[in-house]
């Protein structure tokens, strides 16, 4: 793999995240989160729907009027969510309940629409492909590091395995209250951000 | 002699000593005992002697009567459930027995002690852990450690319940302080109060361990309604039913959070920090209004709603909970609360309106005051430019009309 390659692919994962550094798709990361089984689930039905889109139309650039490409990619991505929201209520009925309304809204999920409009618009199907998973990889990251403190402080569980025995369980452990909280996705990624922007300073906005 | 031995160490943290790293820890011992040796020395500089030690130095010497009454307090509500019943248990328990006191509610000296087993740990952890993170904040970003914490500490331990885990104390004044006060650049930065963030933070992460009916008197078993809990279920009629009189609210004889029960202490608290101007009368005045404004208004409702909480009256309101501590010392805080003078009496108002609105009318919250005055610190800054702009605007049309 050529190294222009290498870094469409691996440039979401650190220098150049969806979330913790674009700061898109964080309404979905607060609320998915807050147990690894959802936040895993999402984030494979947005690695999906974000490669296949992003090679869609990448595919078809050429055949598309300016004027008219924004609903062409709505198009795509609301038609490739329906089918992952159809395919999860078919297998995973359980899980799709628990995640209501956040599959569905994938279709407004700034990555997405973002990443179409702004590499596979210029770019060609192999190079599109790459950039949607290394994309969606950045996301899935974030997504999975915060909902594993979130399910370990807030349940004390993983996976609803329980680690942490619950002092209701006659175990030590007092869960968290506010890391099931919407907040405390704020305050883990915030905390997420932070640490990220030490590690690579270039990443801190000029004042 | 102690000059001495501070002098003779100088030199290790001095820019090319080896401990340099460490000069934050060094300073911050020096200039807490002696005068600091660097002052202004050209002129166009305001000189007051008013500088950020002393200030803070005159916060806590106003919550001083709140400490002592926080440690008597907390033993006389212990001592009394005792009395009526409950085993004494655990360590503090047996500290107090060694020291040949008994658990007598009517002896001032064993409600004192008792009450003291109590505060005292949360207070030392506080300072402990709360201290280290301003430590190591100070030599990270390689500024001095200042006083604002020594203010934080004293407040925090005052606004929890006595048989708060001491863990808890440690991870909510590491969250304050961190979350409320270092990522906005340390003293003076700012937006929230970081002992109430703190406060907020145990709130909303624990609620087992500093709500409802068994954490505010210090007796393993004890479990009964604050007045707050009477009031929100039944109202005026609950208060008077309860063996608890208004008197004993207004001077603390009730149980709360440590230090906030003695609306009396809280008052002499008020007048330490108006006469000295450290506290804005302004903002207090604005709270009291403001509460005082929506009681009589929810009381001219009470007839037509079933929340009977409606009609307690203002006078009830402004002696329980957290209402008289808030007001003197949370919400005058000068660094998260308006700047402006006008500001001041809307930012007030504003949290005497919600401290009684979420009160009464939230059906979760018995008490409203913490959420109220950290809603207003968001808002403060929103609430200055406002009145600067207006400022600005009018003095930029009367200079136009002049020329």
């Amino acid at each position: 793999m050529s190294r222009k390659r290498r870094d469409i692919l691996l440039n979401p994962l650190f220098n150049n995240n969806p979330i913790a550094f674009q700061v898109l798709g964080i309404c979905s990361a607060l609320a998915v989160t807050t147990k690894m089984e959802t936040a895993l689930v999402m984030a494979v039905a947005l690695t999906v729907v974000l490669s296949l889109s992003n090679l869609v139309v990448s595919l078809l650039r050429h055949y598309v009027p300016t004027n008219v490409r924004i609903i062409f990619q709505l198009a795509v991505i609301a038609s490739l969510v329906i089918i992952t929201d159809q395919v999860l209520k078919a297998y995973l009925y359980a899980i799709s309940k628990q995640l209501t309304v956040f599959v569905g809204l994938i279709i407004t999920n700034c990555i997405v629409m973002g990443r179409a409009e702004a590499f596979a618009m210029q770019n060609g199907p192999a190079d599109s492909l790459l950039d949607g998973i290394g994309n969606a990889l950045g996301y899935d990251a974030v997504l999975l590091a915060t909902a594993f403190f979130r399910e370990l402080l807030g349940s004390g569980t993983l996976f609803g395995v329980p680690l942490l025995t619950k002092v209701t369980d006659g175990g030590w452990y007092y869960p968290n209250g506010l890391m099931v909280l919407s907040p405390g996705a704020f305050f883990f990624i915030g905390l997420l951000i932070w640490a990220l922007r030490t590690w690579k300073p270039e990443q801190v906005e000029e004042e | 002699m102690l000059r001495k031995l501070l002098d003779s160490q100088k030199e290790y943290f001095e820019p090319d000593g080896p401990l340099h790293r460490f000069h934050p820890l060094y300073e911050a011992t020096d200039t807490l005992l002696y005068s600091t040796p660097t002052v202004t020395e050209h002129p166009s500089h305001v000189r007051d002697a008013l500088d950020l030690k002393r200030m803070m130095s005159i916060v806590v010497f106003a919550l001083l009567p709140c400490v002592l009454m926080a440690m008597y307090n907390t033993g006389l509500q212990a001592n009394q459930a005792i009395a009526a019943g409950l085993e004494p248990a655990g360590w503090r328990a047996s500290a107090v027995t060694a020291m040949g006191l008994g658990f007598l509610p009517g002896s001032i000296l064993s409600c004192f002690v008792h009450g003291a087993t109590y505060f005292l740990p949360v207070f030392v952890v506080t300072f402990a852990a709360g201290g280290t993170c301003e430590v190591v904040f100070a030599i990270v970003r390689k500024h001095e450690v200042n006083e604002g914490f020594f203010v934080t500490g004293f407040l925090f331990p005052l606004i929890l319940p006595p048989t708060i885990p001491l863990w808890q104390v440690a991870v909510g004044i590491i969250f304050g302080v961190v979350i409320g006060k270092e990522i906005f650049g340390g003293t003076g930065m700012n937006i929230l109060n970081p002992a109430l963030l703190a406060r907020a933070f145990l709130f909303f992460a624990y609620p087992a361990q500093i709500s409802g009916d068994a954490v505010w008197v210090a007796v393993d078993g004890f479990s009964g309604p604050t007045l707050l809990a009477r009031a929100m279920v039944d109202g005026s009629q609950g208060l008077l039913a309860a063996d608890m009189s208004w008197w004993d609210a207004f001077l603390g004889f009730i149980p709360g959070s440590m230090g906030e029960t003695s609306t009396l202490l809280c008052l002499l608290g008020a007048v330490i920090l108006i006469v000295t101007r450290v506290g804005s009368w302004r903002t207090m005045a604005g709270v009291a209004i403001g509460s005082l404004a929506v009681s009589l208004l929810l009381n001219a409702f009470s007839g037509h709603v079933k929340n009977s909480y409606f009609d307690v009256p203002f006078y009830w309101h402004f002696v329980l909970g957290g209402w008289a501590f808030g007001t003197v010392f949370m919400a005058t805080d000068p660094v998260s609360s308006a700047q402006t003078e006008q500001g001041k009496w809307i930012y007030g108002l504003l949290i005497g309106v919600l401290a009684i609105g979420i009160r009464v009318t939230n059906p979760a919250y018995p008490e409203g005051m913490m959420l109220a005055i950290l809603f207003m610190n968001v808002f403060a800054p929103l609430i200055d430019y406002g009145f600067i702009q207006a400022n600005i605007k009018r003095r930029a049309a009367r200079n136009v009309a002049t020329a």
